[in-house]
């Protein structure tokens, strides 16, 4: 395991570093649990008026809603801030100096980044969404556990996956970034795609019916739609395996592209002499 | 040279600044304008699907998040000194310089910088309100304008006095301000719905904590002709967006009193 | 009647302690403690219109506290201040607009804008008379060379530049008092000769009074008659800089170069400082021997090349004046930095 070295430390240091601000955490659980609440209101009117059109129960939504919230972190809705930072400053092309495969190193820190920023909140959605709520009385609100067996194993692998796709996604930005130096642009562009079409907007069979088949096959449904479904056994067995295929595939689409890009940008900045 | 003249100067130097790198600024518009739209795709993703919520159709509601929509981006426009003030000007100590002009404070942030991507939101907003006029259908005729006029006045005074707020917390402490996001961005998720769809206790928050139902709902309410669903007499209506001139002035209120504890401890 | 006057001028700072750690937070959320720092004590002063005064002291010493209370940004604790006739932090916008303020690196100017346009907005916030502001403008672009510089942004120019820039900046609204907080740090040398120059012409041609804090002992030297040392908030020293240098290294330094191998040297009141293979370094008192007495004294016994005669460098009589009163950078500066 001696080649996985720098990335495992590369990971670990990123990681660490988000770990640190503890207060900043605190502070974005508090608003996050605000933004969650909303959501649910706007709901439970909806179902309110005519609950039998809904393709998901009530609960199933409600546990939608904060699963998104706790794992918002995750998504990939802006480029990596670092890398702006590293192509302002210069800092990039170090990254050419060192004996790594710049992807894979690029790959790892961002993996440190997301996950560092989602499991404090994700553990403080869980005490407050999760268990404060059913013990207050409001259970009918709250964030429930896995429906059986089936779907808690299943949700393991989907949610390696989500994670795993979101870091290709996030690649890509982050490779246009450094290509363009543009990373507002970048996010302007980002943002909406991503938010829309990976179901942290709406779930994605609340969009009119007639997009499904195409809603349900594009690559981005693999980072909230699909590994939530999974979760609450909206998809189940077959449906739920052809879900993780769906994540696996695009994600080895999207690592290939990233892969691809990145050898390109690295040739001409060498040729630049960046 | 007086205030309004002033801050005059101060918009026209910061749209120079950004007239210097026009394909930016208008994709960064643009990127705005699509990243507030997104919203509107779910309110009517939600309408098509469940049918009328609170006896409202997709058209009327969609008045009330255009307004809203509206007021905010003005607003945005407006603070951006403010809604930095923490990170920008306390933290690195330039807040010093601030005072060191024989100006107001407040007029100096409030000239900062006057970002025009934030139009983006704007755009969408009176796009929306043109639709949603020809759903429902809406006649335009001099007092609907009128109150239309007077709502937005009003939710952007209640937006600012709320962004004056988020910046008066910066001089007790510069950590965390984005919990106050939870009124500005919150408040505009919330009020794109018309309120009475929402819980009783929920409502009552919006109107007497943050006065929002009295920017955002009532007078919504009067420029499309229909009463209350919940009870409240038709002269208030249009009279509600007083409060967010009341919240106005109570923010700068406690913006003197965050002046007064910076000068006595210094930063 | 003085121009500035400051009057037993105290200011104390509470300080939260923090114990480091998560328990160490959440205990400071249940119950603070406080900590009172002094950083200034009875301080008091007086300056007159057209004075030019170098304020002195350790890091932490409580000189950017009195400058900013001066400046009408801090409320004192206690004591008196008034400049101009006017109480700086009760009068602020009178006060500010009377006043000018440089800070060493960092610049008002917006960065964005060319430098013109940046004065013509100044003019504006200060209400300058539109002919008044153009030929205060003039007159500054010409003493400081900026011609060149004023169509460019502000991100453009070099620290030098933008020194420059801002010193025009600080005097467009003509103040009679001119406060400059560390102005040459970070500057190279011909810039900070011309910036050093060009305050000298202020205040001896134009009568501008300032009021300089500076780390850079040569700023003194060049500029300052007066000097204020200022020490753990205590008003340590004030008058002319060669008292304080008579007072605390009354040496010269004595340099001589030997035709032959440099000599052991035994003399009453002479310290040997350094020697190379033909060459010694002399401290001595002139009070106790005076300088030529002491050469003649050596030169007939030896033969001697060459010879040079100098005073302590500047930087060697303040740290020894620190030294004698005991002041390092404040404890409690230093300690809030760690923090």
């Amino acid at each position: 395991m001696q080649w996985a070295r720098p990335y495992i430390a590369a990971f670990r240091a990123r990681f660490q570093l988000m770990l640190q601000y503890r207060v900043a955490a605190l502070a974005g659980f508090a608003t996050q649990c605000w933004w969650g609440a909303i959501r649910i209101m706007v709901f439970a009117a909806f179902y309110g008026a005519h609950a039998a059109a809904a393709p998901i129960s009530l609960a199933d939504a409600v546990t939608y809603v904060w699963l998104g919230q706790a794992l918002l972190a995750l998504l990939p809705w802006v480029a990596d801030p670092e890398i702006g930072q590293a192509v302002r400053t210069g800092g990039v092309g170090y990254d050419r100096l060192r004996p790594l495969d710049a992807y894979g190193y690029w790959y790892a820190r961002s993996l440190g980044w997301m996950l560092a920023r989602a499991l404090p909140r994700a553990a403080l959605m869980m005490v407050g969404a999760g268990i404060v709520l059913p013990l207050v009385g409001l259970g009918a609100w709250a964030w429930r556990p896995p429906s059986g067996v089936a779907a808690a194993l299943l949700f393991v692998p989907a949610f390696a996956l989500m994670t795993a796709l979101g870091a290709a996604v996030l690649m890509l930005a982050n490779i246009i970034v450094a290509a363009n130096l543009n990373e507002r642009g970048v996010n302007a562009v980002l943002t909406p795609l991503v938010i829309v079409f990976s179901g942290s907007l709406l779930p994605l069979d609340f969009f009119p019916d007639g997009l499904r088949p195409f809603l349900h096959l594009q690559p981005f449904a693999g980072l909230v739609d699909i590994p939530f479904r999974i979760y609450f056994a909206d998809l189940r067995a077959g449906a739920a395996l052809e879900g993780l295929a769906l994540q696996a595939g695009w994600t080895l689409v999207l690592v290939g592209f990233g892969r691809l890009a990145m050898e390109r940008m690295m040739r001409r900045l060498e040729m630049q002499g960046g | 040279m007086n205030a309004l003249a002033l801050y005059g100067r101060y918009v026209a130097a910061s749209l120079r600044a950004q007239a210097q790198y026009p394909a930016a600024t208008l994709m960064l518009t643009a990127g705005h304008c699509a990243a507030t739209a997104i919203e509107i795709l779910g309110l009517f993703a939600l309408f098509d699907r469940f049918g009328p919520v609170g006896g409202w159709s997709f058209g009327e509601a969609a008045v009330f998040y255009a307004l809203v929509n509206i007021m905010f981006s003005i607003a945005d426009l407006l603070t951006r000194g403010f809604e930095v003030f923490g990170t920008d000007f306390v933290r690195t100590g330039a807040f010093d310089r601030v005072l060191l002009r024989p100006r107001a404070a407040a007029l100096q942030l409030a000239g900062h910088e006057v970002r025009l991507s934030r139009l983006g939101r704007l755009l969408q907003g009176l796009t929306v309100l043109v639709l949603a006029s020809s759903l429902v259908p809406i006649t335009w005729d001099a007092a609907a304008v009128a109150t239309a006029v007077w709502a937005v006045a009003g939710g952007v005074a209640l937006f600012v006095g709320i962004l004056i707020l988020q910046a008066t917390l910066a001089f007790w402490t510069v950590e965390s301000l984005e919990v106050a996001n939870v009124l500005t961005y919150g408040g505009v998720q919330a009020a794109q719905y018309p309120l009475n769809i929402y819980a009783a206790w929920f409502r009552r928050l919006l109107t007497f904590g943050v006065p929002l139902a009295c920017v955002a709902y009532y007078p919504v309410l009067a420029i499309l002709r229909r009463p209350d669903p919940l009870g409240a007499p038709d002269w208030l209506l249009p009279l509600a967006t007083l409060a967010g001139f009341v919240f106005l002035a109570l923010s700068f209120v406690a913006w003197h009193a965050g002046m007064a504890r910076y000068t006595s401890t210094g930063s | 009647m003085p121009q500035i006057l400051v009057e037993a001028l105290a200011k104390t700072y509470r300080v939260a302690e923090r114990a480091p750690g998560l328990v160490g937070a959440v205990r400071g959320l249940l119950r603070r403690r406080w900590r009172e720092v002094h950083a200034l004590v009875d301080v008091s002063f007086s300056l007159e219109a057209g004075e030019l005064l170098a304020f002195i002291g350790p890091n932490g010493a409580g000189k950017s506290t009195t400058v900013k209370i001066l400046s009408g940004i801090l409320r004192p604790s206690s004591g008196r201040v008034e400049v101009g006739g006017l109480v700086p932090y009760e009068d602020r916008v009178r006060h500010v607009a009377r006043i000018g303020v440089v800070f060493g690196q960092r610049s008002q100017l917006w960065w964005d804008l060319p430098v013109l346009d940046g004065f013509d907005l100044l003019a504006d916030i200060y209400r300058v008379a539109p002919a008044r502001y153009r030929r205060r403008r003039d007159e500054l672009v010409a003493m400081l060379r900026l011609a060149p510089l004023l169509d460019q942004p502000v991100r453009q120019l070099s620290l030098g530049q933008r020194m420059r820039a801002e010193f025009a900046a600080a005097l467009l609204h003509d103040p009679s008092i001119l406060f400059l907080d560390e102005p040459t740090i970070g500057l190279d040398a011909p810039s900070k000769l011309a910036v050093r120059e060009f305050v000298r012409r202020l205040n001896r041609e134009q009568g501008v009074t300032v009021l300089l804090t500076t780390h850079d002992m040569h700023d003194v030297e060049a500029l300052a008659e007066r000097v204020i040392v200022i020490g753990q908030g205590r008003l340590l020293t004030d008058g002319p800089f060669e008292s304080l240098r008579a007072g605390v290294l009354a040496e010269r330094r004595l340099y001589i170069d030997f035709a032959g191998p440099a000599p052991e040297l035994e003399m009453r009141g002479v310290t040997v400082r350094s020697r190379t293979e033909c060459s010694l370094e002399l401290a001595f008192d002139p009070a106790q021997i005076p300088t030529p007495k002491l050469i003649a004294a050596i030169a007939t016994k030896h033969a001697v090349e060459d010879v040079h005669v100098d005073e302590p460098a500047i930087e060697e009589v303040i740290t020894r004046f620190y030294d004698l009163h005991d002041l390092h950078e404040a404890r409690e500066t230093r300690a809030a930095r760690k923090a």
